[in-house]
Order: structure tokens, then sequence, then C-alpha cells
């Protein structure tokens, strides 16, 4: 087939809906068949093109959240005034076509040969790669601690709940925007005293991702590695408000 | 503007390039820092896409698509793996 002819070179491929699931008023899970995939690791993305009739063409990133050897699922925030993610959780359904490129992504990856114990840092819908590395961890029976420690606004825009909640994995949130009636977990923006209360000491030598929007990441990283964590051991991945990761 | 990061440009880069180089080591032509591609600043709303080094913020590289075609300025690197 002429569009293998470059090794390693991506080619944009039509996929295929094969199920979409809600999983939270402004997130949307799209399960994918996508003919010609290599396979991915956890963590990787891909990217999506939408074309319009007179040709203008929008592209944005999507973390991948199902785990290596099972279908292709992304989990889509909508952003308002965005021009590809509206379309992605409102307008698709079950059997549309989709064009997309991946897997994308060498570095915030991780496998079990990475080893642990696993710190996870999740703003938002940054949650999407890290859930990939703990079903990955799940499914494949990795015995290597993992905490995630997620910030969400409120307790309604948690992605995942159901299934964090009964992974076996140390899950701690805190809720930034509204806590429901006797929440007794944390209550705020992500800051030094809550990973040093959080993270593992330094000295377990953890692998640590953090996913979020920009000033999430920075903060977090930054906070880690004064609180001891080598900056090569702190593996980020920033998203903004059109990027779609 | 707020700055991404070279996860961002993963796609673009294979484009490019033809490989996977989100994690590929390199070095700032200014500074001489060392970092991996995801460690640095990648900018996508300017025309074009602007990567700067995250020690200095020099200019690494510029990509722009005019009509299909790629122009990708490099100077600014001293050093990519490929």
């Amino acid at each position: 087939m002429a569009r293998a002819a470059v090794r390693g070179r991506l080619s944009w491929q039509i996929a295929t809906v094969e199920a979409v699931a809600d999983e939270t008023p402004r997130v949307r899970t799209l399960v994918l068949d996508v003919p010609d995939w290599a396979g991915h690791r956890a963590g990787q993305h891909l990217d999506v093109r939408l074309t319009a009739e007179d040709g203008y063409r929008a592209e944005r990133s999507y973390s991948i959240g199902s785990p290596p050897g099972e279908p292709v699922a992304i989990t889509v925030e909508r952003l308002d005034d965005g021009e590809v993610s509206p379309y992605l959780t409102e307008e698709l359904r079950t059997g549309d076509a989709l064009e997309l490129r991946g897997p994308i992504g060498g570095y915030f990856v991780w496998g079990p040969e990475d080893g642990g114990p696993l710190l996870l840092v999740a703003g938002g819908s940054g949650v999407v790669p890290l859930m990939a590395m703990l079903r990955h961890r799940h499914a494949a029976g990795i015995d290597v601690p993992a905490r995630l420690l997620y910030s969400s606004r409120t307790l309604e825009d948690v992605i995942y709940r159901a299934e964090l909640d009964a992974l076996d994995a140390e899950v701690v949130y805190t809720l930034t925007r509204e806590q429901p009636p006797g929440w007794t977990g944390y209550a705020r923006r992500v800051d030094a005293e809550l990973l040093a209360e959080v993270a593992w000491p330094a000295e377990q030598d953890p692998r640590v991702f953090v996913c979020g929007p920009t000033p999430f990441v920075e903060t977090v990283a930054g906070t880690l590695v004064e609180l001891g964590y080598p900056p090569q051991r702190v593996k980020t991945e920033r998203f903004g408000a059109t990027g779609g990761r | 503007m707020e700055a991404l990061d070279g996860n961002a440009i993963g796609g673009l880069l294979n484009e490019v390039f033809g490989e996977e180089l989100t994690a590929a080591h390199g070095a700032c032509g200014s500074c001489g820092a060392r970092w991996q591609v995801a460690e640095l600043a990648v900018y996508v709303r300017a025309p074009g896409t602007v990567v700067r080094c995250p020690s200095c913020g020099s200019v690494l590289m510029t990509f722009v698509e005019v009509r299909r075609v790629w122009s990708v300025d490099m100077r600014g690197l001293a050093e990519l793996e490929l």
C-alpha cells in the first residue's frame, strides 16, 4: 500500500465510531474502530482532523484513554468555543466516520518495564492518559503501587469516577470549586502542602506523570521538584483551551 | 499566550520527519540547555507553530504550512537526535 511506503510515518485514516458514552455532562468517550492501527502505549494520543465543505481544516489532539490491547477510545471535553470538541461530543454518532492519525507520543508513556511507584497527577480532563496507565496496570496485573491525585472543579466533573473508585489504586480527589455536603476530601487547588501530603517520598524513586492545563502542570511539576523529585522523573503534558489534550 | 509543550507537536513532527520524536533529545543553540522534545515550550496559535527553549526562551524551531507544504526553520537548534 502506498501509504505505508515510509516507515514510521503516520497516515491520516478514516476510523468509525463504534460506541459513545457520556462520562460527565461535558465529557464524552468515543470508542473507535481504526482499521490500520499499529497498537498504542498507555499515555499516547492521536490527532483528529475535521474538514469543512469549503476545505477549511481543524486539527486537535486527544489522549487515548483505553489501555494497550483494547479498542482505541478517546475521551473528549467539550469546550464551548471550540472548533472540534462540540462536534465530537454532540454531533458524532455511532457509525459515523472520523479522520485521525496516531498513535503519537514516546515521552509521556508508561509501561510495566518503567516500574514505579507511580504518581499520577491530573487536572480536569488531564486524567485521560493517566487512566490509560491505570487501566494498563490493572489489566496486566502489574504489581506496582499507584496513586492518582485528581483535581476537578466539582464531583460531577470527575471523569471515570465509578471505575476509579473500583480500581486497585489509591485515588485522592480535590474539588476546587464546589464540594457536595459532607465532603471530607481536599477542597482546594493543588499546592505544595497538598502535594507533600499525597506524593510518595522522593526517596522511593517514583515515576511521575502530570497532565492538565498549562498553569496546573507548571505548579505541580515545579512543586514536586522543590520536594526533591528529580526533574527527569516528572513527565508532563500540557493542554490549552485549543489543544484538546 | 500560554505555552503548550512538545507533546502537542508529536503528530506534526511525525508528518515532517517521518518519526516519533517527542522523546528525542536535543540542545539549544543559544544557551546549550539539553532537553527532550516533549519538554519544549510550544506556541500553536502563532502564524504557524513556534517552539522555544524551556530554559532561555530562544526560538528553536518554527513550522509553517502553506498550500500543503511545510516550511521548517531549525536554526535555533544546536542538536536534535533524529
